[in-house]
């Protein structure tokens, strides 16, 4: 095995202008710029993207998902922040 | 939460159709279980591009030849898709490529067989990658999101190389008595091959129980090889060309065709090393991993540099 391995980048694509870019898969690359190239390659033979974003994996810091309960938990009990929780008369139509 | 709780929580949210993401908890059987096939997946699909790659040099023509540097091309980022997926459960890459080399990972011995002529190379897109693609729409599904991610987007592409495959064999089959010879010796070749490559029967098959009951899995070998049969049999038909099986019958009660027994021991033989082209396969691996050592080396050692001089400044 060699010993310095080219680090890990996670990968994110436009598809269209208007759109967000959205996580597809992640590559190694020794660089940023070689990471894009790659992510060229690998993520958009088919003209699936015009924009390219990637970060570095290890700078990826994610919400504990054994701790989803308490930390999404908040927005459970706000159902009043949902139009369908207001009841409004038919005559008014559509609101 | 002791493990068994965990257990059977987690198995209550595989039967309610959640699906499992990198972080989540899961049994060790589980990621055990996914590291391997995912990663046997992965080097499949590299190891797939050395028998079609073998012809790229020598393609009858300009249309032919660019076409098959586009799917080989597709193989290896569809390897790449997949190591991506393999990742997410805690394995680096190069421990994946180091059990690759040194043999103790294993690749879809498909690819242990030689692609002896062009028809070969239509045999394979037609028939290994329409294997290839009942076993992964089935995968598109699979209980690990990662692993199912990589999987739409690979079946999207697979299935431009499968009618790339059944193009040449139709050029073939109407072309030349001596071309329509090589379409149909090409079939005879790949036709059990390919049918071995749904793995072991049910019945002899270790993993598939625990797999289906982790939603890995959403069929059997068994159904999925018929399933394969009965699609392909009218298209060899159209071709004019005889799948070499003499037990293939409609079975009227099946509602599906009725097929002969793959010569089982050439599998186990092939999987254990001694097929016709293990070794030519691991030895390319092995080589292009070698001489690719000092060129990720040097680009560590660039960007490393670069990062330096930017601190400076």
């Amino acid at each position: 095995m060699s010993k310095k391995n080219w680090p890990l980048w996670e990968v994110f694509i436009r598809s269209k202008n208007g759109l967000s870019h959205k996580h597809v898969g992640s590559l190694h690359a020794a660089d940023e710029e070689m990471a894009v190239e790659n992510a060229r390659d690998v993520y958009c033979r088919r003209s699936e993207g015009v924009s390219i974003w990637v970060v570095k994996s290890a700078d990826i810091f994610a919400s504990d998902p054994s701790k989803s309960e308490e930390l999404f938990e908040t927005a459970k009990n706000k159902i009043y922040r949902h139009p369908t929780f207001y009841d409004i008369p038919k005559e008014i139509g559509h609101m | 939460m002791n493990t068994e709780q965990l257990e059977k929580e987690f198995q209550a949210r595989i039967d309610a159709e959640e699906k499992i993401e990198p972080k989540d908890w899961m049994p060790d059987a589980y990621r055990k279980t996914l590291i391997r096939q995912i990663s046997q997946h992965a080097h499949s699909e590299i190891v797939g591009m050395l028998p079609e790659g073998n012809w790229i040099t020598r393609a009858p023509s300009l249309r032919s030849k660019v076409i098959l540097l586009a799917k080989v091309q597709d193989e290896a980022g569809h390897g790449l898709y997949l190591y991506s997926a393999a990742e997410t459960l805690g394995i680096d890459r190069e421990q994946l490529l180091h059990d690759l080399h040194i043999g103790k990972a294993k690749y879809s011995s498909i690819f242990n067989y030689p692609t002896l002529t062009w028809a070969d190379i239509g045999a394979v897109g037609w028939l290994v990658d329409g294997a290839a693609i009942a076993n992964q729409v089935m995968l598109c599904r699979t209980s690990y999101g990662p692993y199912a991610r990589a999987m739409v987007k690979i079946c999207k592409e697979e299935s431009f190389h499968q009618r790339q495959g059944y193009e040449i064999m139709m050029h073939m089959a109407r072309g030349t008595e001596a071309q329509k010879r090589m379409a149909q010796d090409a079939l005879n070749r790949w036709w059990w091959p390919s049918l071995m490559m749904f793995g072991p029967p049910d019945k002899e098959s270790t993993n598939t129980e625990q797999s289906v009951k982790w939603r890995i899995k959403r069929q059997t070998n068994d159904e999925l090889r018929q399933e394969f049969v009965d699609k392909t049999l009218p298209q060899a038909e159209y071709l004019g060309l005889k799948i070499p099986d003499k037990d293939l019958k409609w079975n009227e009660e099946k509602k599906g065709y009725d097929f002969g027994t793959p010569d089982w021991e050439e599998f186990y033989n092939v999987i254990k090393g001694n097929g016709p082209c293990n070794k030519q396969r691991l030895d390319a691996r092995v080589k292009a991993d070698k001489e690719g050592e000092w060129v990720r080396e040097a680009s560590m050692a660039y960007y490393e540099k670069k990062s330096a001089k930017k601190k400076v400044a």
